[in-house]
């Protein structure tokens, strides 16, 4: 589902390496050090910067050169997926259509989101007037909405309290289960990775190593996840 | 046993109480000492309404111009990457510290009556242009801030998180789709604060109305106090005039003051957020014609200056050596009365920041942005006139006057650095049980030296170019370099002018960045 064909992202002395792929449906954790690339990553495949060498293909198209609103990406920043002048309602919306002239028809789709994301009801509120976990279950009702195939998240959750995390992890699993989307997720936690990703890629030393099964990995440890866990 | 904690009397404070004092009194005391010397009111003719309405509405259509001219400038800087773009930023700020007198006689240059565009007209048959009056007020006055405007502008958009404009390219956001949800939200919060400020910069202008203005039909009130002094000497209708001048002022301040108040300075402004809607090749051709307009109305008059004054530099005489002495020596002046008072005020600001007494302080420094340096130089006048001959201190009282008047802009540098470094430091300083002179040495200096040198900067180059309450003073043999150059003009000697006045921009810049680099170095 998605492939990457012996990428290459340079920044000045930075660099990340990756070569390999994995099916539709997976859940994939991206763990590893902060620095070592992970966001980067994200950003390529959003098409928010172009790999300089290699490529990236989703469902076997080469994506080069397809800018970030064409492909068949959502992705979650850590903070900021909000625009703070514009209420929930219109901010879940905006994943339909960016001028915000919905028919009846997508007006129930945007309730029905926020509904499945635990904030009906919400609709008229401005972000400033929600919790950090509900700005970012509204993110989440727009990427349902949008339903695209590849979901990223840039550790959206990360500024959450432990069971409050757990709770929006357990929301994402129940939504890509539904919608049969694969996942992509940044962390720094393990224990992240073990509550939903079936595969976990170690990225360090300029590398995004290929997916292993995650249980098996946090079960016997390369060196490299070892230093990193302590 | 902890105790309560009681407002604290520290030595900052009382210092930072006393300079708040002096320099209320320095600016509403001349008022008062002004009104005392008043008429009884009345006394106002038509002359004088006639300036209160060309102050008004000239700093009205100013504004108004300088603002919504800043909007599409600022969209394309802050949407296009390209050569030169650092360059271009850095001569946005440059007019800030240009003189106005030279500022006018590039603007002249071009835009006069013997200038490039009416050379070219006459040469065609047409009439040639004349800049005297409401125009070339506005026209200064758009120069001038043109360029604030789209800094204020671009400082806007650098305060956008750069994921929203990802976002918006995600969501597959068109030109109008951003433009609604990211860049109308900007101007929402920024442009009244921006024309606020400059509606106050340009009520309160003195040398562009008396270089460009005068007459009945363009009179600022600023120029009018001037003129009831020097020339007609009648203080009542001066004092009268400074009260109305202060209303304003107060009033656009206090406007200026409440709707500019979230604007961060020093934010860079040097981030360019990629955008994936405006590749189109109208978009960018668009952007390219707006820079290179702006561009070319800020080079112009500048390179006017630049080649005439090269010919007119050999046409100086020994006075002008004197006055360009005599301006140094009070931009020196300036400079030190103006750091000293900014870091006791800022010291006290930032130490008190939670307290009444704090706010209090933070005005007093910003005072002078209502009260006119023609309103603060009358009051003095009256008070010194039957003690010393006004002209013997005509150069202290003009560094000190010039230092009151560049306080505010150097506090907008220091305070908000001052503030953070208590805020970083300030605890860590109070358990180590460090104050006074130690911890200014050791914690406050070393942070905020950039910003200080930067501030010392602004305020010698201000005074070098200053050419206001000199003009009230001095007699014709203890000009400064800005006054000696006004009366060139004057006697219609351009070529010597223009000398004078590459002379005077040269040194107004080598002194502020000498100021910088200080405060840069290691």
């Amino acid at each position: 589902m998605l492939q990457l064909a012996g990428v290459e992202i340079r920044q000045g002395d930075f660099l990340l390496a990756a070569d390999w792929r994995i099916a539709r449906g997976v859940r994939l954790a991206l763990i590893g050090p902060s620095g070592a690339g992970k966001s980067t990553l994200l950003a390529s495949i959003a098409g928010f910067l172009e790999p300089d060498a290699g490529r990236i293909l989703i469902d076997g198209h080469d994506m080069r050169g397809t800018p970030p609103g064409k492909r068949p990406v959502s992705l979650l920043f850590q903070e900021h997926n909000l625009f703070p002048y514009l209420t929930v309602w219109q901010n879940v919306a905006l994943g339909l259509r960016p001028d915000l002239k919905l028919s009846a028809d997508e007006r129930r789709l945007v309730a029905r989101s926020l509904d499945e994301v635990g904030l009906a009801g919400m609709d008229g509120r401005l972000p400033a007037a929600l919790s950090g976990g509900q700005r970012q279950r509204v993110a989440l009702a727009r990427a349902l909405l949008r339903d695209r195939p590849l979901l990223l998240l840039d550790e959206p959750f990360a500024a959450l309290g432990p069971a409050l995390r757990g709770e929006m992890l357990d929301l994402v699993r129940r939504i890509t289960d539904k919608s049969g989307a694969t996942l992509l997720m940044v962390t720094h936690d393990p224990r992240d990775a073990a509550r939903i990703a079936d595969l976990t890629s170690l990225v360090s030393a300029g590398q995004a190593h290929a997916p292993v099964p995650t249980g098996e990995l946090l079960r016997n440890p390369p060196a490299a996840l070892r230093d990193y866990l302590g | 046993m902890a105790e309560r904690a009681e407002p604290v009397i520290t030595p900052a404070l009382v210092a930072g109480l006393g300079v708040a004092g002096f320099l209320a009194a320095l600016s509403l005391g001349t008022v008062a000492v002004v009104a005392a010397a008043a008429d009884t009111p009345g006394h106002l003719g038509a002359g004088d309404w006639a300036a209160l309405k060309f102050t008004l509405s000239q700093a009205l259509v100013s504004a108004a111009l300088s603002t919504i001219l800043a909007i599409p400038v600022a969209r394309a800087l802050a949407r296009r990457r390209f050569f030169g773009r650092d360059l271009l930023i850095t001569l946005l700020g440059a007019p800030f510290i240009l003189p106005v007198i030279v500022a006018v006689l590039g603007l002249l240059a071009v835009y006069g009556r013997g200038g490039l565009i009416s050379e070219l007209l006459v040469a065609l048959g047409y009439a040639p242009l004349s800049i005297y009056g409401f125009r070339g007020v506005v026209l200064a006055h758009v120069f001038f801030n043109l360029p604030l405007a789209t800094r204020l502008l671009l400082q806007g958009w650098q305060r956008v998180p750069g994921e929203h404009f990802l976002l918006a390219a995600q969501l597959g956001m068109s030109t109008r789709d951003i433009n609604r949800v990211i860049e109308r939200p900007i101007l929402r919060s920024v442009l009244p604060g921006a024309f606020a400020t400059i509606f106050l910069l340009c009520v309160t202008s003195f040398a562009v109305a008396l270089t460009l203005g005068g007459g009945p039909r363009a009179t600022t009130i600023e120029l009018a106090i001037y003129q009831a002094f020097r020339f007609d000497f009648d203080m009542g209708r001066a004092a009268l005039l400074a009260l109305m001048q202060f209303a304003i002022g107060a009033g656009a301040a206090v406007f200026a003051w409440r709707l500019a108040r979230d604007g961060a300075p020093g934010a860079g402004l040097g981030r360019v957020a990629r955008r994936w809607d405006c590749a189109g090749f109208a978009a960018r051709i668009i952007d390219g014609a707006v820079l290179a307009a702006v561009s070319l109305f800020l080079l112009a008059p500048l390179a006017m200056v630049l080649l005439r004054g090269v010919f007119g530099l050999g046409l100086l005489d020994a006075g002008a050596v004197t006055a360009l002495v005599r301006s140094v020596i009070v931009a020196l002046m300036s400079t030190a009365l103006t750091l000293g008072m900014a870091l006791v005020l800022g010291t006290a600001v930032a130490r008190h920041g939670a307290g009444h007494m704090a706010g209090w302080i933070e005005s007093a420094g910003h005072l002078s942005l209502a009260a006119s340096p023609m309103v603060i130089g009358t009051g003095l006048f009256i008070l010194l006139y039957p003690l010393v001959d006004p002209a013997s201190v005509a150069l202290a009282v003009t560094a000190l006057v010039n230092a009151v008047m560049s306080l505010p802009f150097a506090l907008r540098a220091l305070v908000p650095v001052m503030r953070h470094v208590q805020s970083v430091e300030g605890m860590l300083a109070d358990s180590l049980d460090m104050g006074g002179w130690a911890r200014f040495r050791l914690v406050t200096w070393p942070a905020i030296r950039p910003a200080a040198g930067f501030a010392a900067g602004l305020a010698a180059a201000l005074s070098m170019g200053d050419l206001g309450v000199v003009a009230l003073f001095a007699d014709p043999d203890a000009a400064t370099l800005p006054l000696y150059l006004y009366r060139l003009m004057g006697s219609y000697r351009m070529e010597a002018a223009q000398g004078a006045a590459l002379l005077l921009v040269a040194v107004s810049i080598m002194l502020f960045r000498l100021f910088d680099w200080l405060g840069k170095g290691a």
